[in-house]
Formats: C-alpha cells, structure tokens, sequence
C-alpha cells in the first residue's frame, strides 16, 4: 500500500500541550506581533517628523481603544519576547534544560512578562 | 510544511460504543482510535467500557483485555511488557508513551488511546515508522574508528568515558520523542527529530569514535539539526526519562565551538 494513502495519525488535535509548547508557540507570535508593531513605530516616527497635524492624527488613533489594547498587545509581546530570548540564550549554553528547570523557567517567564508589561504602564501612565 | 488539518482520508468520525456486561461495577471506558485499511473508511474512535476489577494495571493490560474480550481486530504492537522494546509506543491521554509502563490510575477520567501523531497509520494503533528507522541508520549508529583497535583486547574506556554515553545509549528507540515534536510533524522529511539527533549525540561523546568531525559535518543542515527550536516535548514526553534536548543543544554548542 502506498504511504500516501495511508491516513495521518491526528497530532495537534489530540496532543496535550505541555507549558513549555505553549511558551515556544508564544515566542514566535510574540516575534510576528513585534515585527508588525515595527511598522507603527515607523510611523510614529514619520508622522512625528512631518509636523503637529499628522502626529495629532496618529496620537488619535492610538489613544482609541483599538489603540491601547494594540499597544498594551506589543508592550507585552515586547516583554514576553525579550524574557524568553534571555530563556534561549541559557539553554544555548547547555544550561537549564532538564525536564523541571524548563518547565519551571516557561512559568516563571510568563509571570515575568506580565509583572514587566504592568510595571510599564504603570510608569508610563 | 506546517499543515495543521488532517486530510480529508485521516478525519476521525464516531465509532461504535461497547458497553460493559451487566454487573460489572467498577468500569472505565476506554476511547481508542480504530483504522481498517480494507474497509476504505474513514479513522474512527471506537469506546469500550472495561470492569477494571477484572483488568491489570496498565494501559497495555487494558488493550490486550479488549483484544481478547471484545474485539480480537484490534491491532497494536507490543512485546515485552516492561519497558524495555519500545513496540507499544502511542499516544495515551495526549501524550506519548509507552502502553506498557503507564498506568491506567495515572489517566484522569477516559482514557483516550491514539496512534503516535503525524504518522501514517498502518492499521488502528500501528504506524509505518520506516522513515524513523531510515533517519536513525543515516547516523551510522555505529563505531567509526580509523586506528586499529589494540591487539588481544577491546577498546577500553575509562569509568567516565563510559557515563558519557550511559544515557544517550539507554534510548529504546519507541518514537514517542520524535512523534511529539511539532518541528518533526511539520518537517520530518528533512528533519532528523529528538530519536535519530540523540543516538547521534551518543556517537559524538564517545571517545572511541574517530568520526566526530564528519559527523558533525553531516548534521550542520538548516533542517537536519537545527530545526530544533527547544520546544522541549521530547523531554517532557520520553518515558524513560532521557533528555535529547540537551544533547541537541550539546550537538549545537560542538558546532559553535568548532566554528569560532
């Protein structure tokens, strides 16, 4: 019988995600959100640059609803990326990559974030 | 490519129900994955009810229990029933193990039994591991040594030589590591997976290979090695407790080291 017409085995459906896939899915959706808050940072600084009239306009958008959850949504993605890219570097040294430690390290970087991510508009407000 | 859908010919649809004899007290029912490739239908997942008073510990006593009791088609692999041959590996509630060394306590409420994921389905619960068994022997799991060995006695090693590769040796071959790796699923036609990078690590420590360096070369690929992004399922899901996502990062750290 030819492989290809054997049936797949089901995987993401049936498999239960342990937190250390969820934090690696999390990086790289963190990585695509921040390459396209790049975009609006661009634009702040455009916008910034052509004068009162096109910055109020952005300055608008951005303290609209949409806005804020956009840049709570990047600050965090911001903070969460840069926590589990210091996780990455340590496990690039050979460090930190028993079973317990990497578990222990996904729990500890999500609440990093958050606590970061609430500490900046905290200051920032 | 990541496909996250199954085929139209891999979707599961509803199976039969067996439910218990009358006045079995203590049951448990049991959802297993069922695929007939003669009958030209679809997966499906049939649901049996178990009288556990009458039923050993493990996963694999259950399977065996509903092989001789109540449907003699269902297929799987098994063989030694101690851990030790790795033929029982699936996917039992959401993760990969080994039928034989899990216990059916250690599952809360249905215990779900499915074929190692993203693989091929031969019949039920036996997936073609024929690429798996492929990517290992592309290691050359084997001593690779250009100087003779000392006449009248083997290569010797010494105590901690030997711990090096006391580990990486004890892997059974069972394919829950590589099945369980998102990176594998989406790329295991060029990706090695945890299993095949392990068994390669075990052959770069040794200290009686004399082949490191074209090891190393064979697994300095984009894909082969470092399609490895440390999710880290292989650790968590190895049931014999071994860690091959150190040893890939180990295997990557030679390939810096040698670098720079």
């Amino acid at each position: 019988m030819n492989n290809n017409d054997r049936p797949l085995s089901p995987h993401l459906s049936i498999y239960r995600w342990p937190i250390t896939m969820a934090t690696s899915i999390l990086h790289r959706a963190t990585g695509v959100g921040l390459a396209v808050g790049f975009v609006v940072f661009v634009t702040w600084l455009f916008d910034a640059a052509s004068g009162p009239d096109a910055y109020s306009t952005f300055l608008g958008a951005m303290e609209s609803t949409v806005g804020c959850v956009l840049l709570i949504g990047w600050s965090y993605a911001f903070f969460y990326h840069l926590c589990n890219g210091i996780r990455h570097l340590v496990w690039d040294t050979g460090r930190g990559l028993e079973k317990e430690q990497a578990t222990a390290s996904a729990w500890f970087v999500i609440v990093a974030s958050v606590v970061l991510t609430a500490a900046f508009w905290w200051v920032a407000s | 490519m990541a496909e996250f859908r199954l085929p139209k010919n891999s979707r599961i649809r509803k199976g039969q129900h067996f439910a218990a004899a009358e006045g079995s007290g203590n049951t448990r029912t049991f959802a297993v994955y069922r695929y007939d490739p003669d009958s030209g239908e679809n997966p499906r997942v049939d649901t049996y009810e178990i009288d556990m008073d009458n039923c050993g510990p493990m996963v694999l006593d259950a399977l065996i229990k509903i092989k001789n009791e109540i449907d003699p088609t269902l297929t799987f692999r098994r063989s030694c029933r101690e851990g030790i041959c790795g033929s029982c590996a699936m996917n039992i509630d959401g993760g990969n193990t080994l039928a034989c060394t899990r216990a059916n306590d250690e599952v809360k409420g249905d215990v779900k039994i499915y074929p190692l994921p993203h693989m091929p389905v031969v019949k039920d619960l036996v997936t073609d591991l024929t690429n798996f068994y492929a990517q290992y022997a592309s290691i050359k799991p084997w001593l690779q040594a250009r100087t003779p060995p000392p006449p009248d006695q083997e290569r010797l090693q010494s105590k901690e030589d030997q711990e090096l590769i006391n580990d990486p040796s004890a892997c059974i071959l069972c394919a829950c590591c590589s099945t369980s790796c998102p990176s594998y699923w989406w790329n295991s036609d060029r990706y090695l997976g945890p299993a095949a990078l392990l068994a390669a690590y075990r052959w770069l420590v040794d200290t009686r290979d004399e082949a490191t360096g074209e090891r190393l070369d064979e697994l300095e690929d984009p894909f082969r090695l470092y399609r490895c992004h440390t999710i880290m399922n292989c650790t968590q899901t190895c049931p014999k407790g071994l860690n091959p996502a150190q040893a890939i990062a180990e295997t990557k750290k030679m390939l810096a080291e040698r670098k720079y």
